[in-house]
C-alpha cells in the first residue's frame, strides 16, 4: 500500500453528539487537536454526524475548529456502525486528513476500528497523550497496556490518516470563544437504508449511572484497605460531606465491595478532580494511571511504605476508619465559623 | 448453527510486577489465562448450543504453540472444535495484522452464523480486533454486549453504553462482543476435561492454512509500530501530615481551606 503522504493535511476530531448534545470527550478533542494543529501548521476540523444538528456546528467552531465537515441524514439519527463507518470513511477518502482523533468512548471504540479497516490504515486505542515528533513531523501517540503497568509509544509511519481513539477525560477541554468564526461545510453521506444492518429498537439511559467520576470534584476512593462494605458507608458519608463522589480501586471492585462502574484506573475510569482521596488504596501503577493527573492527591493509609505515598499532595499515616470521621468532623467545624 | 469464538491467551495483568531496578515488565513467573471477555464470549456460544444441541462452536486464536492450554480450556467448557494459528510469519501482528489473520482463518471455516469475540484482551485493551474481523468479514456488528436473545433469524441485543443501554436488531449471520455482564462463565465438568483431553484433539493451523494477504500480517503487515515503551512516571511532592487522627484531619482540612479547595 504505496501512497503520497503529503496529500494528506488537517487534524480531524469526531465530534460525538448523543440526543444533540455534544459529549465532553469531543471538546476534549477539540482542545488537544488545536495544540497538533498549530504544532502542524494545519487546520482543525470537525466531524458532525446526526440528523437535523446543524444547530452544533456553530457551537464546535467557537470550541476552536476552523472547519466543520456536517454530514446529516435521517439515517444518522441515532449511533449505528454502518451509517457512521462508511459516512466517516467516504469523507477521509475524499478530504484526506493527516490525522483523525475520535473519542474512546463505547461508540468510538465501535467505530473507530471498523474505519480503520476500511481507509486501510493503523489505529491506537485509548491514548492519553499525543505530540507532534519535532524531527519528523509524525504523531507520537501513547497509551498505557498490560494494565497500565506500562506506557507504549505508537507511531503509524506509511499509512495515513494517522488514527487514534482517546480516552475521555485525559485532554484539557478547548475553551469556548464565543467571537470565533470558521467555516461549515455541508457533506452529502450518499447512505442509503440498506447499507444500515442493524436497528436501534431503543435507547434507555439508566439513572444509576448517575455516579459521574469523570464530571466530580471531589472524589473519595476506597481500596483494599477499606477492609468491607460497610466500610464504603464511610467513604459515602465523606463525599457527601464535600458534594463528591465515592470511587474504587479494582482491588476493591474485584472483592465486590464497589460496583465496576466506581472504579477507577487502567481498567475502569481516568478522572482528574480537584482533590482525590486515596483510602486504604495501596497506589498499584494501574491505579495511578487512572487519578494522577488530579489537583490534589491526598492519600490516606496504615502502610508508610505504600507507593500512594509518592504521588500524594498530602499523605496521612493512619487508619483510615479512624482519620475520616476525625476529617468529617474537621469539616463541619470548618463550616461553623 | 455455526458459531466461531475467537480467544487469545493473555498474562494475568493482575500478576504482573515491575523491575524496580530497571523499570521492565516482569513477565516471567506470570500465569497464562484465558482473556476474560472472551471467556464470556465462549460461555454465550455454548448457552446457544445448550438451547440449540444441533449448534456447533468453534474456537479459534492466534498466538504461539503455548496457546494450546486456553483452547484445552474451551474444549473442556463444551466447544466442539478448537484451532490454533501458528506461524512465525504472525509474529509482531498489531490488531490490523491480527484481524486479517483471523478473518482469514473463519474464511476457511465454510460460513458462520455468529462470529463472538471478547471486547478486549486485558494485556492491550484496544478492543479493535473485533470490530476489525467484522470489517473483513463484510457482516455488522455490535460490541458490549450485555445480553443476548435469538428470534428466529434475527439477534436482539442489548449494547451497554456509559449511562444505560440501547436495543439493537441486527440478522445473522453477524459479529458479537462480549462483555462480564453478559454470563457467567461455566466451569469445566469432568466429563469435559476427560473428553478434551482424550477425544478432541486441537487443530494447528499455519499461514499456509489460512485466507490471507501475505503482505498484511505480522509485524511486516502492522500499519503501527512500537517505538519506545516505558513505565509510567510518577510525580514527587507532597507533604506526610504527622499527629492524632484529630491533629493531621485539622491540618488537612486547614491546608485545603487556605488554598480555596474547599
Amino acid at each position: 500500500m504505496s501512497r503520497d503522504l503529503t496529500a494528506y493535511k488537517n487534524v480531524w476530531v469526531f465530534a460525538e453528539q448523543r440526543h444533540g448534545e455534544i459529549m465532553p470527550v469531543a471538546i476534549e478533542l477539540l482542545g488537544e487537536g488545536r495544540k497538533l494543529a498549530n504544532e502542524l501548521g494545519v487546520e482543525l476540523c470537525a466531524i458532525l454526524l446526526g440528523d437535523k444538528v446543524e444547530g452544533l456546528a456553530s457551537e464546535l467552531v467557537k470550541f476552536g475548529a476552523d472547519k466543520v465537515y456536517l454530514a446529516g441524514s435521517p439515517l444518522l439519527s441515532t449511533y449505528n456502525t454502518d451509517g457512521f463507518a462508511n459516512a466517516i470513511t467516504e469523507m477521509i477518502r475524499t478530504l484526506k486528513p493527516e490525522i483523525v482523533l475520535i473519542g474512546a468512548t463505547h461508540i468510538g471504540r465501535d467505530l473507530a476500528p471498523r474505519i480503520a479497516a476500511k481507509v486501510g490504515t493503523g489505529l491506537t486505542a485509548d491514548c492519553t497523550r499525543l505530540e507532534i515528533d519535532p524531527e519528523d513531523k509524525k504523531l507520537l501517540q501513547t497509551r498505557p497496556a498490560f494494565g497500565g503497568n506500562i506506557m507504549a509509544t505508537i507511531i503509524c509511519p506509511d499509512h495515513r490518516p494517522q488514527m487514534s481513539t482517546v480516552r475521555p477525560g485525559v485532554m484539557q477541554k478547548a475553551v469556548k470563544n464565543e467571537g470565533r468564526t470558521g467555516e461549515i461545510i455541508k457533506v452529502d453521506t450518499n447512505l442509503a437504508q440498506n447499507d444500515i444492518r442493524t436497528t436501534v429498537l431503543e435507547i434507555v439511559k439508566e439513572k444509576k449511572a448517575k455516579v459521574n467520576l469523570q464530571e466530580a470534584e471531589f472524589i473519595v476512593s476506597g481500596g483494599r484497605g477499606v477492609g468491607s462494605q460497610d466500610g464504603f458507608q464511610l467513604l459515602q458519608k465523606l463525599a457527601d460531606k464535600l458534594n463528591g463522589v465515592v470511587g474504587a480501586s479494582r482491588a476493591a471492585v474485584d472483592i465486590g465491595w464497589a460496583e465496576y462502574h466506581r472504579q477507577v484506573g487502567q481498567t475502569g475510569k481516568t478522572v482528574r478532580p480537584v482533590i482525590y482521596i486515596a483510602c486504604g488504596i495501596s497506589g498499584a501503577i494501574q491505579h495511578l494511571a487512572g487519578m494522577q493527573d488530579s489537583d490534589y492527591i491526598i492519600a490516606i493509609n496504615k502502610n508508610p511504605e505504600a507507593p500512594i505515598f509518592k504521588i500524594a499532595d498530602y499523605g496521612v499515616v493512619g487508619d483510615l476508619h479512624e482519620v475520616i470521621p476525625q476529617i468529617i468532623e474537621a469539616l463541619d467545624k470548618q463550616e461553623a465559623y | 448453527m455455526k458459531i466461531i469464538v475467537c480467544v487469545k491467551q493473555v498474562p494475568d495483568t493482575n500478576e504482573i510486577r515491575i523491575d524496580p531496578v530497571t523499570g521492565t515488565l516482569i513477565r516471567d513467573g506470570v500465569p497464562s489465562i484465558l482473556n476474560p471477555d472472551d471467556k464470556n464470549a465462549l460461555e454465550e456460544a455454548l448457552v446457544l448450543k445448550d438451547k440449540n444441541p444441533e449448534s456447533h462452536v468453534t474456537v479459534v486464536t492466534m498466538g504461539p504453540p503455548q496457546a494450546k492450554e486456553v483452547l484445552l480450556e474451551c474444549l473442556a467448557m463444551g466447544a466442539d472444535r478448537a484451532i490454533l494459528v501458528s506461524d512465525k510469519a504472525f509474529a509482531g501482528a498489531d490488531t490490523w495484522a491480527t484481524s486479517e489473520t483471523l478473518a482469514g482463518t473463519i474464511k476457511k471455516l465454510n460460513g458462520f452464523d455468529i462470529v463472538f469475540c471478547g471486547r478486549q484482551a486485558i494485556d492491550g485493551d484496544t478492543a479493535q480486533v473485533g470490530p476489525q474481523i467484522a470489517e473483513r468479514l463484510n457482516v455488522p456488528q455490535v460490541t458490549y454486549v450485555e445480553s443476548l436473545v435469538e428470534l428466529g433469524n434475527d439477534l436482539i441485543v442489548k449494547r451497554k453504553l456509559e449511562d444505560g443501554y440501547e436495543m439493537i436488531k441486527l440478522a445473522k449471520p453477524a459479529l458479537l462482543t462480549a462483555i462480564k455482564e453478559l454470563n457467567e462463565p461455566r466451569y469445566p465438568s469432568v466429563a469435559g476435561i476427560v473428553s478434551a483431553c482424550s477425544e478432541k484433539e486441537i487443530e494447528v493451523w499455519s499461514v499456509n492454512d489460512i485466507d490471507v494477504d501475505l503482505t498484511q500480517i505480522g509485524l511486516k503487515g502492522s500499519p503501527t509500530k512500537v517505538k519506545k515503551s516505558f513505565t509510567p512516571e510518577v510525580k514527587g511532592k507532597g507533604v506526610m501530615l504527622k499527629g492524632t487522627p484529630q491533629e493531621v484531619s485539622e491540618q488537612l482540612v486547614g491546608n485545603l481551606k487556605s488554598k480555596h479547595l474547599i
